[in-house]
Formats: structure tokens, C-alpha cells, sequence
């Protein structure tokens, strides 16, 4: 450890591990600090992402790739089950291990690590953030950068600490609970939403196979639902009901952030990635590939900056985000808006009319095409951001 | 009051998330309110997806300490 880097991220999540590869990759010194004991773990996640999202990235491993989906099953409040076969495939990943790859590859381009480094202040001299203070191994330590890269989760304080406001309206929460669980039944290669009053008011709830015989079994509610109802007692409900059977194996909470970008993501000496800069999709609540992606992008323009002196460069990085998934993110939140706080009724019609769709034409943008037949202007918005057959 | 049963507490991050105030301080396994600066809004309550937090009208010490 140095008492100096050009560059600091601030969690080695996804985005974390991204923007310090990223960075790295341009040639300047980087450190990432983890708060936790492990990188990857404690799992926090359904591990649902397309194929795609994460090839970007890192090659498809075995390793990290539990279950691989090639169909959604939608299922209505009144047992309609609509099959939804995927053009592109999925994966459910193994979170702890993939986190994991995704730090090695940041080490690989040159990155130092720190796990259980627990940052709780920033050094910021006339304005301009220069630095974190942490906590490691039971001392305080302070180490100056260039810039900082806040990648600190659903839980980010860092961006706080530099006058950005990042806290999320707790409507815009989805308050999730999980169990892993074994000895279930169910298609191992399909992708289970259920929707409704009964499982999931204003959000969803999902079964995510993972691997033989296990699953990834939770939801999502509103914190608006959560005033009410906590997601742990549907979550109760849901198993009871329909898997008394099973074994937990693991259960853990936690909150998604469904809403747009934050307004502001970008400030001198600091940049946010991932949740904490809430790049979450706030349609489906995914976050793994676009907080790859986000700090990806981030990574690149704090390299580019140090290197080429220029530190307002690193400003470009608020545009850059938003022209690859920022402004869609905007139109994914209309059409969630749009649709989720359907009532039981509704959602029950949309599953029967859809059934009459047949296979070749069901797609998951002619799926919220049906749900938003009477609302013509988010028919517009769906067809901007889904292929619509 | 706002207290954290810390026994039940999963440490995810949701209730610092929601927070106007910046008034939860989370680590590893380690969560606290910072009583200086929670208005007692009880957004963190209605978040919690696993009934961690509570409002307690008596004023009971923060109990994670």
C-alpha cells in the first residue's frame, strides 16, 4: 500500500472491479478497497444477467454459471402461466465466484486490492475530493488520489460525503428477500415471475433455478408496500403456499434501487458507478451487466484524466453514461411506471390475451406491448428501447 | 426513537440507502443510527425487507452498541 494513487475504488463489486480494470488498463496506479472480509461475498443478488451483458466483459466460465435460461414463465394472480421463449440466453450466476473473477481480472491489469478496508470519510481540499480516509486491520488511514470512484452499493455514503445527493425516495426501493433453496422442482433452464396482490404488490416476485434441484426464490416490493407488509412475510407466504418442502439454504435481504440515473454522477475528483450512482435497470431491477457497464466507462475516463492531466475530463463520464444506457434507463422507468402497480384484474387480462399469441411471436417487447394497449404514448417508449415483432 | 434489533440485522445496506439524513453508518457486520442526525422520518422502518428496524416511542437506547 502506497500513501498515494491516481485512482481509488470505493467497492469491489461488479462496477467496482470494472472501474479499477478499466483504469488500470490505461497505465495509472489504482486501489480498490472492499469493506468486506470477501470479495463476493455475502451475496446480495438473484444473479440473473443475459449472456451477453456479462461477455462484454469476461468470457462465459462453467465455473461461474449455474444455471443457463432460454425462457421466462410469466405467471398472472390467477394461475395463467404465459411461456416466454428468450432469443438470447441468460445465465444465473454464482455471484461469489464471478465477483471474484472480476477483481482477479482487475488485478491482472494492475490493481491493488484491499479487502475489510472500510472507508468513512473522504480528503477534500477547496472543493475538490483528493482522497479517503478508512479504517483497515483496526487503524485509520488516509490516502490521497487523483480521483475517487465511489462503487460502494444500494448502501453508497461516499458520494454524500462529496455534496452529491444520492439518497433514493423510498418508493423507488424495491425492499427484497431471498432464500437459496434445495430440493424444489422446477424446469432448470426457465425463469419464474409471478405478479400481483397476493405475492408481490409493486414489484415481483421470482424463482431463478440454480443449478439441479436449487433455487434463487425471493422478490421485490415498493417501499410504499414495505410500509405495510414487510417482503420477508410474502416471502413466508410464497413458500409455505407453494414449497413447504424445501430446504433453505441461505436467505439474505436487500434493496434495489429502480429508478433513474442520478441527475448528477460526475463532480470533480469523483465519479459513482453502479448502484451506488443507481445505474440499476429500473424495469427488471438488473444490475450486474449495466453496473459493469457504468464502471467500465467510469474506469476508462478516470485513466484517461490522470493521464492526460486533464481533470475536468473526467466530467465527460456523466454524458458518456448517459448515451450508452442513461437515457434508456429513463424510458425503461416510464414504461415500469406504466405498469407496476397493475392491478390483479389487469395483469390477469394481459396473460390471456397473450396467450393467444403464438410462440414465434412472444417476445418481451410484444409482451409489454399487450399490457399497454391503452396507453398509446409508452407503446412508443417500448417499442424505443424492445424489438417489437 | 429508531432502533436496529442487531440480532436480525442482515446488513444490507437498504435502510442507508433510503436514509435523507445520512444517519446509518453500515459496516461489514456492524450497523449503527447516528442519533444526531435521524429526524426519526421512519423511512428505514417502512425499506426494511426484514423487520430490523423499529420505532420505539419510549426513547430505548440505540441497542446495537
Amino acid at each position: 500500500m502506497k500513501n498515494h494513487y491516481d485512482v481509488i475504488v470505493v467497492g469491489a463489486g461488479p462496477a467496482g472491479s470494472m472501474a479499477a480494470r478499466f483504469a488500470a488498463e490505461k497505465g495509472v496506479s489504482v486501489l480498490m478497497l472492499e469493506k468486506d472480509r470477501d470479495v463476493g461475498y455475502p451475496v446480495r443478488c438473484g444473479e440473473a444477467v443475459s449472456k451477453a451483458g456479462i461477455e462484454e466483459f469476461i468470457p462465459s466460465d462453467s465455473k461461474f454459471i449455474a444455471s443457463v435460461i432460454d425462457k421466462f414463465s410469466m405467471n398472472a394472480p390467477d394461475g395463467t402461466e404465459v411461456v416466454l421463449p428468450l432469443e438470447e440466453k441468460g445465465y444465473i450466476l454464482e455471484r461469489r465466484i464471478f465477483d471474484y473473477e472480476l477483481a482477479k481480472s482487475a488485478s491482472a491489469a494492475g490493481a491493488e486490492i484491499l479487502t475489510r478496508a472500510y472507508v468513512n470519510g473522504l480528503l477534500i481540499e477547496d472543493d475538490i475530493v483528493c482522497g479517503v480516509k478508512f479504517e483497515y486491520r483496526g487503524e485509520q488511514h488516509e490516502i490521497k488520489s487523483k480521483v475517487v470512484i465511489a462503487a460502494d452499493g444500494v448502501e453508497s455514503r461516499v458520494g454524500r460525503w462529496a455534496g452529491i445527493k444520492t439518497y433514493i425516495d423510498f418508493r423507488d426501493m424495491e425492499c427484497c428477500a431471498q432464500y437459496t433453496v434445495s430440493n424444489i422442482k422446477i424446469d432448470p433452464n426457465s425463469l419464474y415471475f409471478y405478479f400481483g396482490e397476493e405475492y408481490a404488490p409493486e414489484g415481483y416476485f421470482w424463482v431463478f433455478p440454480k443449478g439441479d434441484n436449487s433455487a434463487n426464490i425471493g422478490l421485490g416490493v415498493s417501499g410504499m408496500t414495505g410500509r405495510k407488509r414487510s417482503a420477508i412475510s410474502f416471502l413466508n407466504h410464497f413458500m409455505e403456499k407453494n414449497h413447504p418442502d424445501a430446504s433453505i439454504l441461505t436467505q439474505i435481504a436487500g434493496g434495489v434501487p429502480c429508478s433513474p440515473t442520478l441527475e448528477k454522477i460526475a463532480a470533480q475528483g469523483i465519479i459513482l458507478v453502479g448502484d451506488a450512482a443507481r445505474q440499476v435497470n429500473p424495469l427488471s431491477g438488473g444490475g450486474i451487466a449495466s453496473g459493469m457497464i457504468g464502471g467500465s466507462i467510469g474506469g476508462r475516463i478516470a485513466g484517461e484524466s490522470v493521464k492526460m492531466k486533464k481533470p475536468d475530463h473526467l466530467l465527460s463520464y456523466q454524458k458518456a453514461w448517459n448515451d450508452r444506457l442513461g437515457k434508456r434507463h429513463i424510458v425503461f422507468d416510464k414504461i415500469k411506471n406504466g405498469i407496476y402497480n397493475f392491478s390483479d384484474k389487469k395483469f390477469n387480462s394481459i396473460a390471456h390475451s397473450f396467450s393467444k399469441v403464438p410462440m414465434e411471436k412472444r417476445t418481451l417487447g410484444n409482451l409489454f406491448k399487450t399490457a399497454l394497449i391503452n396507453n398509446p404514448s409508452l407503446i412508443i417508449d417500448v417499442a424505443k428501447v424492445f424489438v417489437v415483432k | 426513537m429508531i432502533e436496529i434489533l442487531p440480532d436480525k440485522c442482515d446488513f444490507c445496506g437498504c435502510c442507508v440507502g433510503i436514509c435523507p439524513e445520512d444517519a446509518i453508518e453500515l459496516k461489514e457486520a456492524e450497523i449503527n443510527i447516528i442519533e444526531e442526525l435521524c429526524t426519526n422520518c421512519s423511512k428505514c422502518i417502512w425499506s426494511c425487507p426484514i423487520e430490523v428496524l423499529k420505532f420505539n416511542r419510549n426513547g430505548v437506547e440505540n441497542s446495537s452498541e
